[in-house]
C-alpha cells in the first residue's frame, strides 16, 4: 500500500469534483486488495458512502431502480428482485463469500477488476496494468480465469461478474453523474472489450460516478436461471455460468435472454443465441443449437478450451431448467 | 490407580479443554503479542526464480516515514548456519539462511527487510525497495526439471528390493506398467507463519508459529551460536501448519536478526503470498509403478519409483513409495527415490508426506490391477492381504486392516456396488464407488514431562510440546486425569513453551504415543512424592509404609479407612505442592513393525450433462490402536478426509512455465474444499484395537492416516463413474471432459 489523502463525500457534486487519480471507496471489497498489493495506487480515496444512494424503489413504468451503494447481499435478498428477477437474486447469491456480499455494493461489482495472475502479479507484463508491456496470459497459465470471447492479441482475462452476467441479460441503464452532468449508458455498452486498449474497461469519464443501475422492467411470464460452473461448490470465480430468462407461450418461445459469464472478457449477452430461439419450440435440440452459436466466434488458449463445451452445457443446462 | 477410572478417561468423548480460549480470542498466538516499542517488519520477495541481485537500492524507502533499517545481502548480521540434525533436534529443511548473498534461488525469496514502526509504513517502504536483478533462465517445475537431462540423485537410504521384481513382472500374467503425476501443494493453514522476536540481555525470546518448540530453540541457539539457555520459544497455540511448522523458516531467522541489531522487539507475519514460496511445500512427484499378477490376482511384482522436484538449496526426497514394501504381500518388490532440482523453494513435509502422494498412486494401481483381471477391488485387496511386514521380514504390532475393509465394505453398502463402469445413476448424475487402503508408519519419541499436585487441589502438567489445533492440551489432561482420577476441569495444561520439560515435534503422528507415556510417569512420581510426604515427619500417614498407600481418585488412603485428598494433605501440611519429572523413552521392540491402516470407501457424482463432479459420500474405518478421546480423534479423521479430497480434485501450486513466478498463489485461485465442498455424509469407523505392543497406552496417533489413500478411492471412484482413469492430480472437470 502507498500513502493517499482520504476525502469523505457528503454530496455527489463533492464526489465527481474529486482531484485527478482518485477512487470512489464503496464496499472496498476490490479496490482495498489492489491497493494493499500495490495494483492499484489512488492519489485520494473519495468515500462515497454517506451519498444516500442504497435503496432499491420501483418506478411507475415498472422497472426497477437500485441505488449504487445497495450492498449485494440487500439485492440478492429484496423481494422484487427475488420475485421478478430470480437470476439476479441467484447470480449475486453464487458469487464470492456472504461476508463479500454483505460489503460489497451495487456499483462496485460493477466496477470489479479481472482476476487475471500476470495483472495481479505487479510484474509481469500486462496491457491492463501496464499498457504496451505485453499480455502474459497468452502463453501462460490461462485456465480458469481467462475468457474464450472477446479476447484480443493484447488481453484475454475474463470479467469476473455474476451480477454483471444476469444485468447483461435482464438489461438495464447505468447511470452516472459527472461534471457535466448526468447520463445513463446502457448495460451493455457499459464494458468495453479489450481491443487494442484493454487499460480502458468501461465507458466511465474521469469523475464520472455510478449513481444507481435501472433495471428495464421484467419480461411478462418470464421463468429465469443463474447457473454457474466451477471446480469447487462455493468461492470461486466462475469458470463457465449462464444467466437465462425465458418466456413461452403456446409452445414456443417468444423471449429469450442468454448472458455468459466467466468465458468472456465482459459481461457477454449471446444475442444470436437469443434469436435462434425465438419461434421455435423449447426442446434440447433447440437449446444446444443455441449453444452452439453462442460459442460460434469463441477462440480457446492453451488450458481453457474446455470453457467452450462447459459454456455451453451452461446453457443447455439452464435452459432446460427454466422450462422444466 | 483406579483402572476403572482410567477406562472411563481415556477413551471417552471430550470436548477440547482450550476450546473456550479460542473460541473467545483469548489464546494468543505468535503475531497477538504486541510486546513494548515493538517495530515490524515487512519482506521484500524475489521476483525472479533464478539470477543474482545486481543491485538494491534502498535510498527512496529508507527516507520514508517510521523506516528503522532496511536488512539486505549487503547488510546482514552474519551467522551461522544449523547443522540440521533430526537427533540434536534442530533441523531444517531449509539450510541456506536469509540475505546470505546476492543469489536468487526461488521466486519470493527473502531479498530484503524493512523493519518500521508500523507495520503500514513497513510494507509501504518494502514496495519502494529498488532491486535490480540479473535473471537467468529458471527451471521452473518438475517437468522442466527432467527435461533438463540432469540425472535424477538417488535417495539411497529409503530404497527396498526383496526378490527379483524385474524378472517378476516380466513373466507376470497380468501387467500394469503406468506413471501418476502429483502436483506441488501448499499447506495453507489459517495462520500465517509469524515471529514476534525480542532480545532481553543477550537472550532470544521468539514467539513463533511453529509445531516444535524444542527444535526451534535448539535452531536458533545454532544460527545465532548461542547457548540454548539463552533462548526461549512460545507456542501456546498455532493455527496449524500441517507440516511447514515444522522447522524453522528464514522469516523467523530475518526477524530475530534485525530485533537484535536495532535493539528492539520486531514482529514479522509472512504474507499469503510468501505461504507459496517461502515457507515449504509439498513436491511435485512422478511416480512409475508396475505391478504384475497372477492368473488368480495374486501380486507377484511391485515396483515404485518416484523423483520429487527439490530446491536448488536442498535435497528433500518426497517418499511416495513408503507404504510399497509394507500394505501388501508379494515377493519381489522394488521401491526407489530420486530428486531433481528446480528453482523453486525448498519442499518439506505436508500432512502424511510421501504417503499421500504414494498412496494414490499406488491404490490407483492396485485398482487398475484389479479392474484388470475383471476382479473387484475390495476382493483383490484382500487375497493380497498380509499380516507380516515383508519390507522388514516382522509382524505388525496390531493389524486390523481386515477388519477395516469388511466393516468399512458393510457400512458403505459396497456389496450393492455393480463394478460396471457408469452402470450407476441418479437422474443426471453417474455415481462412482470406489475404495483404497491406508497405512501410515507408527512412531514415538523420547520425552519429558512435569507433574504437580498442587495444595489448591488442581494438577498442573507442563511439557514441550505443542497443541497443533489436534488436541493434544485435552490429551494430555486426560492422561494425567487417568493416573491421578483427577476430572479434566481440574487439570491445568502448559504446552508450547521451550522452557517446559523437553517434549516431541508435533508431527509424524507421534504426539499423542510420545507424550502419553511421559505424563503417565510424571504424574506416578508426583503421587510418589506425595507419599513419601504423607509417610514423613508431620505426615498424616507416619505410620505406615508408603507401600501401604493406595492413591485413587485424588486421595491417598491407607486400606484402614483413612483417607485423604492431596490438596488437604499438602495444606495440612504447609506444602505447596508435590511434584513429578519423568523421562520415557521412544525406543521401540524390535521384535515388531508398528503401523496404523484404514480403508476408505468414497461414492463420487459426476453430472455429465454440467461436468461437475462432487464427493458425495465417504466411510472410512481406521486402525490406530486405542483412540483416546473420540471426538478429536474423529475430528482428525474427518478434517483428514477433507483435505483429501482437496487434494484429490482441487490443489494445485502454479508457476509460470516462462517466468517461474507463482500464478495462484492465494486463497481464491488456490483451491480448497470449502463448507459447501463437505461431503454430505461423512462415517467415520474408529475400530479402538489398543496396540500394547506398541505402548502401555496402546495409541499410536491419528493426524495423518486419514489422509492416506483418499485421494486413491476418490479417482478409483471417477474410474467406476466414468470410465476415465485420471493419473495426474488434481482430477479436475477439464481432464474428464477430454
Amino acid at each position: 500500500m502507498r500513502t493517499f489523502d482520504y476525502a469523505r463525500a457528503e454530496t455527489t457534486g463533492q464526489a465527481v469534483s474529486s482531484a485527478d487519480n482518485s477512487a470512489f471507496l464503496a464496499g472496498g471489497t476490490n479496490l482495498l486488495d489492489l491497493v494493499k498489493i500495490d495494483i492499484m495506487r489512488p492519489d485520494t480515496v473519495v468515500d462515497i458512502n454517506r451519498l444516500p444512494l442504497k435503496t432499491i424503489e420501483r418506478m411507475p413504468d415498472g422497472r426497477l431502480k437500485i441505488g449504487a451503494l445497495v450492498s449485494n447481499t440487500t439485492l440478492a435478498h429484496d423481494p422484487i428482485v427475488r420475485s421478478d428477477y430470480a437470476v439476479l437474486s441467484e447470480a449475486l447469491l453464487s458469487g464470492a463469500s456472504t461476508q463479500l456480499r454483505n460489503k460489497a455494493t451495487t456499483a462496485g461489482n460493477l466496477m470489479q477488476r479481472v482476476r487475471c495472475p500476470y495483472f495481479r502479479d505487479g510484474v509481469s507484463a500486462c496491457n491492463k496494468r501496464d499498457p504496451g508491456s505485453g499480455c502474459s496470459a497468452i502463453g501462460g497459465f490461462n485456465r480458469s480465469v481467462h475468457a474464450v470471447l472477446g479476447t484480443s492479441d493484447k488481453c484475454i482475462a475474463s470479467h469476473p461478474s455474476d451480477m454483471c452476467v444476469a444485468m447483461a441479460a435482464i438489461g438495464a441503464g447505468i447511470v452516472v453523474s459527472g461534471p457535466e452532468g448526468e447520463r445513463t449508458i446502457d448495460f451493455l455498452d457499459f464494458h468495453l472489450l479489450p481491443g487494442d486498449s484493454p487499460e480502458q474497461e468501461h465507458a466511465l469519464k474521469p469523475n464520472e460516478l455510478i449513481t444507481h443501475v435501472i433495471l428495464d422492467a421484467p419480461i411478462r411470464g418470464n421463468r429465469s436461471h443463474y447457473l454457474k460452473l466451477r471446480d469447487r461448490a462455493s468461492y470461486q470465480f466462475a469458470l463457465a455460468s449462464s444467466g437465462v430468462i425465458v418466456a413461452t407461450s403456446g409452445g414456443v418461445v417468444q423471449d429469450a435472454r442468454i448472458a455468459l459469464g466467466g468465458v468472456g472478457t465482459k459481461p457477454w449477452r449471446a444475442s444470436r443465441a437469443e434469436q435462434s430461439l425465438r419461434g421455435k419450440a423449447p426442446t434440447q435440440a433447440n437449446f444446444e443449437e443455441a449453444a452452439r452459436i453462442a460459442f460460434e466466434d469463441a477462440k480457446a488458449y492453451k488450458h481453457n478450451a474446455f470453457k467452450i463445451p462447459l459454456g455451453q452445457q451452461a446453457i443447455v443446462r439452464s435452459l432446460t431448467t427454466v422450462i422444466a | 490407580m483406579s483402572k476403572p477410572n482410567e477406562a472411563k478417561i481415556i477413551g471417552a468423548s471430550l470436548p477440547r479443554i482450550d476450546g473456550p480460549e479460542k473460541l473467545s480470542g483469548a489464546a494468543k498466538y505468535a503475531a497477538d503479542n504486541h510486546l513494548p516499542r515493538m517495530s515490524y517488519a515487512y519482506g521484500v520477495f524475489s521476483t525472479i526464480a533464478s539470477g543474482r541481485i545486481q543491485d538494491i537500492d534502498v535510498s527512496q524507502a529508507r527516507q520514508m516515514s517510521g523506516v528503522l533499517d532496511i536488512f539486505h545481502h549487503g547488510h546482514f548480521p552474519t551467522l551461522y548456519r544449523t547443522p540440521s540434525s533430526m537427533e540434536q533436534e534442530n533441523k531444517v529443511d531449509e539450510t541456506r539462511l536469509p540475505f546470505e548473498d546476492d543469489k536468487v534461488y526461488y521466486p519470493g525469496q527473502f531479498v530484503a527487510l524493512v523493519v518500521a514502526e508500523t507495520f503500514e509504513q513497513a510494507r509501504a517502504a518494502a514496495y519502494r525497495v529498488k532491486v535490480d536483478y540479473a535473471s537467468e533462465k529458471p527451471i521452473a517445475d518438475l517437468e522442466q526439471a527432467l527435461a533438463t537431462g540432469e540425472q535424477p540423485k538417488p535417495h539411497g537410504e529409503s530404497g527396498h528390493e526383496r526378490g527379483d521384481p524385474a524378472s517378476a513382472f516380466n513373466q507376470a500374467s497380468n501387467q500394469i506398467d503406468v506413471i501418476y503425476t502429483t502436483p506441488m501443494e501448499t499447506h495453507n493453514p489459517m495462520e500465517m507463519h509469524a515471529s514476534t522476536a525480542m532480545w532481553d540481555d543477550g537472550s532470544l525470546v521468539l514467539y513463533e508459529s511453529t509445531q516444535g518448540v524444542i527444535f526451534a530453540r535448539n535452531t536458533m541457539a545454532k544460527i545465532f551460536g548461542l547457548p540454548v539457555e539463552r533462548v526461549v520459544v512460545h507456542a501456546p497455540f498455532i493455527g496449524s501448519g500441517f507440516g511447514s511448522k515444522l522447522w524453522i523458516w528464514p522469516h523467523a531467522v530475518a526477524a530475530a536478526a534485525a530485533s537484535r541489531q536495532i535493539g528492539r522487539p520486531v514482529q514479522l507475519v509472512v504474507p499469503r503470498q510468501q505461504m507459496f514460496t517461502t515457507t515449504g511445500h509439498r513436491p511435485a512427484t512422478q511416480q512409475h509403478i508396475q505391478i504384475g499378477t497372477d492368473a488368480e490376482g495374486r501380486l507377484v511384482a511391485l515396483s515404485h519409483e518416484t523423483v520429487n522436484a527439490t530446491s536448488m538449496v536442498n535435497t528433500v526426497a518426497e517418499l511416495a513409495g513408503r507404504c510399497t514394501p509394507t500394505l501388501y504381500s508379494c515377493s519381489n518388490v522394488k521401491v526407489s527415490h530420486a530428486t531433481v532440482r528446480a528453482n523453486i523453494g525448498t519442499p518439506t513435509a505436508m500432512r502424511a508426506p510421501g504417503a499421500a502422494p504414494g498412496l494414490f498412486a499406488l491404490e490407483s494401481a492396485i485398482d487398475e490391477a484389479a479392474v484388470a483381471i475383471g476382479m473387484d477391488p475390495l476382493a483383490f485387496r484382500k487375497l493380497n492381504y498380509t499380516e507380516h511386514d515383508e519390507g522388514q521380514d516382522l509382524p505388525f504390532s496390531s493389524i486390523h486392516l481386515m477388519e477395516a475393509y469388511e466393516k468399512g465394505a458393510e457400512k458403505f453398502g459396497w456389496s450393492r456396488r455393480n463394478p460396471e463402469v457408469g452402470s450407476m445413476r441418479d437422474g443426471n448424475e453417474l455415481i462412482g464407488w470406489g475404495m483404497a487402503a491406508c497405512n501410515w508408519e507408527a512412531l514415538k519419541q523420547d520425552s519429558e514431562a512435569h507433574v504437580s499436585l498442587r495444595s489448591n487441589g488442581t494438577v498442573y502438567v507442563s511439557c514441550a510440546t505443542q497443541d497443533i489445533g489436534t488436541g493434544t492440551y485435552t490429551v494430555v489432561a486426560q492422561t494425567a486425569s487417568a493416573v491421578t482420577g483427577v476430572p479434566v476441569d481440574r487439570i491445568q495444561v502448559k504446552l508450547g513453551d521451550s522452557t517446559y520439560p523437553r517434549g516431541p515435534l508435533a508431527g509424524g503422528s507421534w504426539a499423542t504415543a510420545t507424550v502419553m507415556p511421559a505424563i503417565a510417569k510424571a504424574a506416578k512420581a508426583a503421587i510418589e512424592e506425595l507419599k513419601t510426604y504423607a509417610t514423613g515427619d508431620d505426615g498424616p500417614f507416619q505410620e505406615a509404609s508408603m507401600d501401604d498407600l493406595q492413591f485413587s481418585d485424588g486421595q491417598l488412603s491407607d486400606g484402614n479407612g483413612k483417607s485423604i485428598t492431596f490438596g488437604e494433605l499438602l495444606k495440612e501440611m504447609k506444602l505447596a505442592n508435590a511434584d513429578g519429572r519423568a523421562t520415557t523413552s521412544g525406543e521401540m521392540n524390535s521384535d515388531y513393525s508398528y503401523n496404523s491402516f484404514g480403508a476408505h470407501f468414497v461414492e463420487v457424482r459426476w453430472d455429465p450433462g454440467i461436468s461437475r463432479l462432487r464427493v458425495s459420500r465417504v466411510v472410512s474405518a481406521i486402525d490406530v490402536g486405542q483412540i483416546v478421546n473420540q471426538k478429536t480423534a474423529a475430528n482428525q479423521v474427518e478434517g483428514a478426509i477433507v483435505m483429501g479430497i482437496g487434494m484429490a480434485l482441487y490443489e494445485q501450486t502454479e508457476y509460470d512455465p516462462r517466468s517461474g513466478l507463482p500464478v495462484n498463489n492465494n486463497y481464491a485461485e488456490y483451491l480448497v474444499p470449502t463448507h459447501a465442498d463437505q461431503p454430505p455424509e461423512v462415517d467415520v469407523l474408529l475400530l479402538d484395537h489398543p496396540d500394547y505392543n506398541f505402548s502401555e497406552f496402546g495409541a499410536r496417533g491419528i493426524g495423518e492416516i486419514g489422509i492416506t489413500g483418499l485421494a486413491g478411492a476418490v479417482a478409483n471412484a471417477v474410474y467406476h463413474a466414468t470410465g476415465k482413469r485420471i493419473r495426474s492430480l488434481p482430477i479436475t472437470l477439464d481432464k474428464l471432459m477430454a
